[in-house]
């Protein structure tokens, strides 16, 4: 039965944790395969059994740009410094449709992802960021078309479109920062999921997808303009249209404030996500 | 961590896990009741969910269960150590604890060596996705490498056997490829340590033994496995060791023959050496409900197993006639009554039903009074082992008056006689088949 002494590869010691947990980025660069995996399933099981198949990641921000462009463009009568209102909206939809859709995807993941994390250790952490990145395909997709947009309405890029890399990854922090904390809550209540599509259709309307900044900054000054920043996809949006149709220019303090929040959000989204992570399994 | 040897793979030291099942709903009769419960219900609904994690307030203990209570033992390299125990002995929390799945309430175990565990087979398998996908997600799953899984990948294809459905989509499998693909992923697997729960009670005859065998290979190659089981023929082929649990506390570690049997016959020690079960009628004419078996029609008095000269008796030979008796007693008339006895085997078979086929109608049906039924089974018929009996009364084929479960049990042994079914076939044990009848037999020279 026995043996004999055996060199041991590894050691894992099992007990109760308690109190704030560090995030183990060793482990997580461990188990890269399985977050490879995890996003590749995402991104293909979606549109999987579609007729429309990827063409869905261009219709969503479509539809909504053609929406706002009559309501908001053509009845309201929105200002939209200066630019023609449907790439003025489209710009701003495409950060933002990303956004809703990691940010209540990654809410959810817990929920969805019940079935394997109960089943198999990996860190947790792996599922909610796994939509925050495989969201990314559809926002790259629906990038065709605002170039698209731009050559129709004979707008050409700025150099400044070199800072979008700082804006994705702002967004990203943004959308797993509240991931991390509403996906913790949701698998123990599930009045989260429930409420979280209302959040994303109250946090459009706060951010400046519809409306241009330039309309805050009238009524309230300028300095009303550094509070509405700590709101991080207003800088992203405002940045992304000023990088793209280089109307205004980059708005670097509603970014610089918009950075810290997002990661504030993101550094306690973690910490929350990993102290709560060991009762997961037990009230799943 | 360095080359620290060792000789032990797996050390756990009390090991606790306590859960809170959530509390009974409050149930309201009154219109008010209700009305105020809803209003407050927000506040009672989040102390509920809540608390599901939380035990430092002063909740009550009734909802608290220690699915494990103080656990220790040790698992050498190289050992195949089977758990077994009934449902909610806390095996399934043991293996959810060690997988890291789920964390201890106190205690600690320690794990020496690159663990695998199999909770399930096909976990994240993906519908939409191809069987190709799915492999390399489900591998990921497992903790294997995108590298390894490249080199494995057709040797994993070859043993599922479904080559040709490999680029489908699995949902167009049927389930049992799935499972066939599922498992052939696990079972390519190199961990040094490998935790499996129950995993084997899936797929086709066929394919079951080709895991079994697999499972074989894996022990015989010296790698430590944690086998949880309610299969206690597969435990018995692939284990050393044997833990039984009993509700959190580990009852007994030991060798695998003497634990299952442990099991088995522990489970209904009541019944053991005794072949009379009997039910007094008391004094008073309302009996209290469910003391005695049986309803309005027929009441249940006694059940008894005899011997030839009519003795109670629990142990039999393969060649002895078994007496199976039932007093009943009957207050109205029916239609028609069936009246019978279950045998079943210490693995849960049926092994057969026997019941009234005499046409003796005068002491069967129509009539009401107090009633002895006998019912024989010949030599030569059962297999040895342990039988379970049932005894039970229908109305009309289907109206259930009496199903009195695991009644009376008795034992069958081997006698080795050579005038059995045996005939010169002595030297081995008789195989686990559920009868062992003799039959006829003819040989002629053509």
């Amino acid at each position: 039965m026995s043996s004999g002494s055996k060199p041991i590869s590894q050691t894992l010691v099992i007990k109760p944790k308690s109190g704030w947990q560090v995030i183990d980025w060793k482990e997580l660069i461990e188990y890269r395969d399985l977050f490879y995996f995890l996003i590749k399933r995402d991104v293909l099981a979606i549109y999987k059994q579609t007729v429309m198949g990827f063409t869905w990641a261009i219709i969503r921000p479509v539809f909504s740009m053609i929406v706002f462009s009559v309501i908001f463009g053509g009845l309201v009568k929105m200002p939209s410094d200066g630019i023609p209102y449907p790439i003025f909206s489209y710009a701003a939809l495409i950060p933002w449709t990303y956004f809703a859709a990691a940010m209540t995807a990654s809410t959810q993941s817990l929920i969805t992802g019940k079935g394997i994390f109960t089943k198999v250790y990996f860190p947790r952490l792996i599922i909610p960021l796994t939509p925050v990145l495989s969201k990314l395909v559809d926002f790259a997709i629906a990038f065709v078309i605002l170039f698209g947009l731009m050559a129709w309405y004979g707008i050409s890029p700025t150099i400044n479109l070199i800072f979008l890399p700082i804006l994705i990854l702002m967004m990203m922090l943004t959308a797993s920062g509240i991931g991390m904390w509403l996906s913790a809550m949701a698998i123990q209540y599930r009045d989260i999921p429930q409420g979280v599509g209302f959040l994303s259709q109250l946090l459009m309307y706060a951010a400046p997808v519809v409306w241009p900044l330039s309309l805050l900054q009238e009524r309230f000054g300028e300095s009303a303009t550094l509070i509405y920043g700590i709101y991080p996809m207003a800088g992203v949006i405002e940045g992304f249209r000023s990088a793209l149709l280089g109307h205004n220019p980059m708005p670097w303090e509603l970014i610089g404030i918009g950075t810290i929040t997002a990661l504030f959000m993101f550094i306690s989204g973690a910490f929350y996500f990993k102290s709560k992570e060991r009762i997961f399994v037990d009230v799943a | 961590m360095g080359f620290i040897m060792s000789d032990i793979a797996i050390e756990v030291s009390n090991l606790s896990k306590r859960y809170r099942i959530g509390l009974r709903e409050e149930i309201h009769d009154t219109f008010i009741g209700s009305i105020t419960s809803w209003l407050r219900s927000p506040v009672s609904n989040y102390k509920r969910v809540h608390n599901l994690s939380s035990f430092s307030d002063n909740g009550e203990p009734d909802d608290i269960i220690w699915a494990l209570k103080e656990i220790s033992f040790d698992v050498n390299y190289g050992e195949v150590l089977g758990i077994i125990g009934k449902n909610g002995a806390g095996k399934s929390t043991l293996l959810k604890i060690l997988c890291r799945i789920a964390e201890p309430t106190s205690g600690r175990a320690v794990v020496n060596g690159r663990v695998s565990s199999l909770l399930e087979v096909g976990t994240g398998f993906h519908s939409e996705l191809t069987g190709r996908e799915n492999v390399y997600l489900n591998g990921a799953i497992l903790g294997m490498t995108k590298k390894e899984m490249d080199q494995k990948f057709d040797e994993i294809v070859d043993f599922s056997g479904i080559e040709k459905f490999i680029d489908t989509p699995v949902k167009r499998y049927s389930s049992g490829m799935g499972v066939r693909l599922a498992f052939a992923v696990a079972a390519h697997l190199e961990p040094e340590i490998l935790l499996i729960d129950e995993v084997l009670a899936v797929g086709d005859f066929e394919f079951r033994k080709k895991c079994l065998g697999k499972m074989q290979d894996v022990a015989s190659e010296g790698r430590t496995v944690l086998f949880v089981s309610h299969n206690m023929s597969a435990v018995t082929d692939l284990c050393n060791r044997v833990i039984l649990l009993h509700r959190g506390k580990i009852d007994e570690i030991g060798p695998t023959e003497e634990m299952i049997k442990k099991y088995i016959w522990g489970d209904r020690k009541e019944l053991m050496g005794k072949g009379e079960k009997t039910w007094v009628k008391p004094s008073k004419t309302n009996w209290p409900k469910g003391v005695i078996p049986g309803k309005e029609l027929a009441h249940l008095r006694a059940v008894r197993v005899l011997n030839e000269a009519g003795e109670l008796c629990t142990k039999f030979t393969v060649r002895d006639n078994i007496y199976l008796e039932m007093e009943c007693e009957i207050f109205r008339d029916a239609n028609y009554m069936d009246i019978g006895f279950n045998i079943l085997n210490d693995r849960g078979l049926l092994v057969f039903v026997m019941g009234d086929n005499s046409r003796d109608s005068d002491n069967r049906r129509g009539r009401s009074g107090l009633f002895r039924f006998t019912g024989k089974i010949p030599g030569d018929l059962l297999n040895d082992g342990l039988y379970f009996v049932w005894a039970s009364l229908t109305e009309d084929n289907h109206i259930v008056h009496i199903r009195e479960r695991d009644a009376v049990s008795f034992f069958v042994e081997d006698s080795m006689d050579p005038e059995g079914a045996r005939g010169y076939y002595i030297r081995r044990k008789w195989p686990e088949s559920a009868v062992r009848p003799k039959i006829e037999w003819k040989n002629s020279l053509i």
